[in-house]
């Protein structure tokens, strides 16, 4: 069993437990109890992977779990994440009637994350897919908005379909080679039915792509970026993918030569990247933009997933990516929750101006996510890109780059007004003053996120150890 | 040495983004001060130069980056680089003093234009091509703040076209330098070690393909015809300093990279291609000569006019993969003269535009119909102005001769139709003496009523350019002695 090797899940699990049973027994003025509990927890779990990290691969739960550097790095950067999801609800939902319930939620859901990082094994998949999307449904309907309802109800119906898919898949895999373990079904994929094979495998990229928010199953995404709160929004688009996307990773790495696999998922992230840049292009909404945005990202993830052990770079250059665009897309949000009252591109006209050191990390953190050096992203982007080429796809790489280009229209929408002229009168709502915890995490991230970039022969060493 | 040149003015415009208390008229000099100590290092830097032996550069640092994918922080600088490097510094310093007359808050400006500065002054000392490609997109990014947030007219679109469409070039030149890596082995993005392997060599096809994406992304930063159509409005709405330094210094990355990579690179491609680049550079010659004969805003006509320099600048490049006999010498003076022309370029466009900042400055317009008899009222402005002129135009003792004359020797004994170019020469000629004409001959009427001369700050900014560009043009061979040599070896690399 070797139950320690999983140490960082259950704490974080655990953690969960503790704010939702502290949370209570506490009073309402006292629920910042809870959030120190799960900052505590997030951070144990980021030292205890920390040191794990530089350690051999192993294997946990008669190998049903792996533990390398992969999950080493997916347990690092989710937990990290999840404590700057935590810094930007400390503005938000601090002192809200759902507080310690919320934080309870987003322990549970990242913990399913892990799992899915992690697993070497269908069914364990399956849990982890559970796991990280039952309290997502939650999480986005929490709010209790009008569209905070209707994205829940999106997301629930869209989960529950592909969630059965996802079965529907595991079953077909396990009916045809007896096996769930992907240890044994390298082997046993090869000689079993190449046409119920192929059922099953994307039946379960589906159910990974609906949790990366990847194309096809992506449609719940802008919704639930728009309708839940910003914390929500900001933890949905970036740590489930983490899990989702390893997940990916690891299934296409150990599918036979039968089919064209690479292209399948290389078509799925091409539809991905262009689907999500093009839905963005006119909307108004800086967090469905962002929503939107974070559809293309995942195809830009799927681009090494694609490669999965055909270059060098797949591995390094997709765990690289993940870190980068973690930290860059929760720059972005925390800008967003920073100004909660600003729900339109428009409504930072001038903030730039008002608001220098805030202007300064949207627009790090903007045009890293077009993929601009030195910001971390474009590493990852170079990387992934190189290592499509590397590959023998040089068409993904340059639909990669052309993507790129067209992503920038939208941002630049975002960017432009920031540094336009303020409107004489009237048009003055910036006298709000920006959260002091979404604030900082804004401009922290972003510097984050460029320090990253330039130091990105650190980070690289230690995601390819 | 290199890296202190390169991030000098990077920290000074930091630290002057840290200090919100400083006053406007302290940050307007402090951003005076540290691009003339940049300077002066420069000047340093050019004393302490001895020509690299072939392929090497000098002052080499190199420190790891991101060893995973082969690619350092590497720079260093030779024969090609280092006038770049010095222009970049003397434009740069030019619209510090310029700008000590704005009033729009000038420590943000000072601070950008000092970021613009280092992003400038790496890319020519880059020896990496992530870390080139690095510095190329920043200067995307920073000339889009300037136009965008010190333009007028219709700046934010303007600033957006350009921001696209070299964004669009650069990421077409991203891609041919990951097809570079690919193609080498062992995978690296150093400039040295890929102009020693040239990795396409014997794969046309790919070599090719590679070659149009470098093409690409460089001809719409260069620009030349047909990736220029950004051009006219991004200088139209920029503001003077910004015009100056997007003409004098960030056009040249575009041809500075096919100098410094694209030929070396990939000599087999550039010489298959070497006729197309040829016809390119004609007709960016001669079309924007006619574009910019056309112009009655004469700040778009200038801007025209760049097209026409940066086509000689092609040309000769091409000319230089034309192999063909014993023309090696010539081909190497042809890229001296590509090389002297960027430098000429840079100086003189720098000051033409800091001219039609004054214009605009005083009557809010560039329309040469507007003017009329400017002379008589300032008649410095028009000294300045006619001195630029003459040197935009290849008049003998001005550096645009030196350049124009190389050019057209070494590409014509190359190949004999580059001569059709010469055409583009004549026009030039043609629309600055009626621009001349227009402006400042005459009787005294419109914009040009009541208009003050220069002030000593646009004096001191604009004067300098344009002797540089008179010594150039009466003592070329301190700068020839230069780029002689690295001329010479890249005509070896091409010819390889």
């Amino acid at each position: 069993m070797r139950p320690a090797l999983l140490a960082p899940e259950i704490v974080l699990f655990l953690g969960g437990l503790a704010a939702l049973l502290g949370g209570s027994f506490l009073a309402r003025t006292r629920q910042w109890v809870t959030r120190a509990v799960t900052a505590a927890a997030l951070l144990l779990a980021a030292a205890l992977a920390a040191l794990d990290l530089p350690g051999p691969a192993q294997v946990a739960m008669e190998g049903t779990f792996t533990v390398d550097t992969t999950t080493g790095v997916a347990r690092i950067v989710a937990a990290l994440g999840t404590l700057v999801v935590l810094a930007l609800a400390s503005d938000e939902i601090a002192g809200t009637p759902r507080e310690s319930e919320t934080y309870a939620l987003l322990l549970f859901s990242t913990t399913g994350t892990l799992i899915l990082a992690g697993a070497d094994d269908l069914l364990v998949v399956t849990v982890g897919f559970l796991l990280a999307s039952v309290p997502l449904y939650g999480l986005i309907g929490i709010a209790r908005t009008p569209l905070g309802a209707e994205a829940a109800m999106k997301t629930y119906l869209l989960g529950a379909l592909f969630g059965i898919l996802l079965l529907t898949g595991v079953t077909l895999l396990y009916g045809v080679t007896a096996t769930t373990s992907y240890a044994e079904l390298t082997d046993r994929l090869a000689d079993a039915p190449a046409g119920v094979v192929a059922a099953g495998v994307v039946a379960v990229l589906g159910g990974l792509l609906f949790k990366a928010g990847g194309a096809p199953g992506h449609f719940w995404v802008p919704d639930a970026a728009q309708g839940a709160g910003g914390t929500v929004a900001a933890f949905l688009t970036t740590v489930p993918k983490i899990g989702a996307v390893i997940a990916a990773y690891r299934l296409v790495e150990l599918l036979p030569d039968t089919l064209a696999w690479p292209l399948l998922v290389a078509l799925l992230a091409v539809a991905s990247m262009t689907l999500g840049n093009l839905a963005a292009y006119w909307q108004t909404d800086p967090r469905r933009l962002l929503g939107w945005s974070t559809v293309s990202q995942v195809g830009y993830l799927l681009v090494p997933v694609a490669v999965a052990g055909r270059s060098d770079l797949a591995l390094p250059s997709l765990l690289l990516y993940l870190a980068g665009y973690t930290v860059t897309n929760l720059s972005a949000f925390a800008v967003t929750t920073a100004f909660p009252q600003r729900r339109e591109l428009r409504s930072y006209r001038g903030m730039g101006r008002t608001h220098p050191w805030l202007g300064a990390a949207l627009v790090v953190a903007l045009l890293g996510l077009v993929g601009t050096p030195p910001t971390v992203v474009f590493v990852g982007k170079l990387t992934t890109t190189a290592a499509a080429w590397d590959a023998g796809y040089a068409w993904l790489a340059v639909l990669v780059l052309l993507n790129t280009v067209v992503s920038l229209f939208y941002y630049l929408r975002w960017i432009a007004p920031l540094y336009a002229r303020q409107e004489a009168a009237g048009h003055r709502q910036d006298a709000d003053a920006p959260g002091r915890w979404s604030g900082s995490t804004a401009i922290g991230t972003a510097a984050v996120s460029l320090l990253l970039g330039i130091g990105a022969g650190a980070l690289w060493a230690s995601v390819s150890l | 040495m290199l890296s202190l040149i390169v991030f000098l003015p990077l920290a000074a415009a930091l630290a002057l983004m840290a200090l919100p208390r400083l006053g406007d008229g302290a940050a307007r000099w402090a951003w005076v001060a540290v691009a003339a100590v940049d300077l002066a290092l420069v000047a340093a830097l050019w004393l302490a130069y001895e020509p690299p032996v072939a392929g090497r550069l000098a002052f080499e640092e190199r420190a790891q980056w991101i060893p995973g994918v082969n690619s350092s922080y590497h720079v260093g600088v030779d024969g090609l680089s280092l006038p770049l490097v010095a222009m970049t510094a003397v434009v740069f310093l030019a619209c510090a003093v310029f700008a000590l007359r704005s009033n729009d808050r000038p420590r943000t400006q000072a601070a950008l234009f000092l970021f613009l500065q280092s992003v400038s002054l790496g890319l020519f000392v880059a020896a990496d091509l992530i870390l080139f490609f690095l510095f190329f997109d920043l200067s995307i990014v920073g000339m889009y703040f300037v136009i965008a947030g010190w333009g007028h007219g219709d700046a934010g679109r303007s600033a957006l076209k350009f921001f696209l469409y070299t964004f669009l070039g650069s990421l077409a030149l991203l891609a041919g330098f990951i097809g570079l890596y690919v193609a080498a082995d062992p995978h690296t993005f150093d400039m040295v070690d890929l102009a020693e392997q040239t990795p396409l060599t014997g794969s046309s096809t790919a070599g090719a393909l590679v070659l149009a994406a470098i093409l690409l992304g460089l001809a719409v930063k260069t620009p030349t015809v047909p990736f220029h159509t950004w051009l006219p409005p991004a200088h139209t709405d920029a503001p003077a300093i910004g015009s100056a330094v997007l003409a004098g210094v960030l056009l040249k990355m575009g041809t500075y990279g096919f100098v410094r990579i694209a030929m070396p690179m990939l000599p087999e491609a550039w010489r298959a291609w070497a006729w197309v680049i040829v016809v390119v550079g004609i007709v960016s010659v001669v079309y924007g000569a006619l574009v910019a004969l056309a112009q009655t805003d004469f700040k778009r006509m200038v801007a025209y006019t760049s097209v026409n320099h940066m086509g000689y600048v092609v040309l000769a490049v091409g000319a230089a993969g034309i192999v063909a006999g014993d023309t090696a010498q010539a081909r190497s003076v042809a890229v001296t003269g590509a090389v002297t022309q960027m430098v000429s370029h840079g100086l003189v466009t720098a000051a033409l535009f800091l001219v039609a900042g004054v214009m605009w400055d005083r009557a809010g317009t560039y329309d040469m119909g507007a003017y009329g008899g400017l002379a008589d009222p300032a008649p410095r402005l028009a000294a300045l102005f006619a001195v630029g002129a003459f040197a935009s135009l290849g008049l003998p003792g001005l550096s645009g001769f030196i350049a124009e004359f190389q050019i057209f020797t070494g590409s014509i004994a190359a190949a004999p139709v580059t001569a059709v170019a010469l055409l583009g020469i004549l026009i030039t000629a043609a629309l600055f003496l009626r621009a001349l004409q227009r402006i400042f001959t005459g009787a005294t009427q419109g914009a040009s009523a009541g208009f003050g001369d220069l002030r000593p700050a646009e004096l001191w900014a604009i004067g300098p350019l344009l002797a540089l560009s008179l010594l150039i043009g009466v003592l070329p061979r301190p700068l020839l002695d230069v780029i002689e040599p690295a001329a010479q070896v890249l005509v070896q690399l091409v010819g390889r």
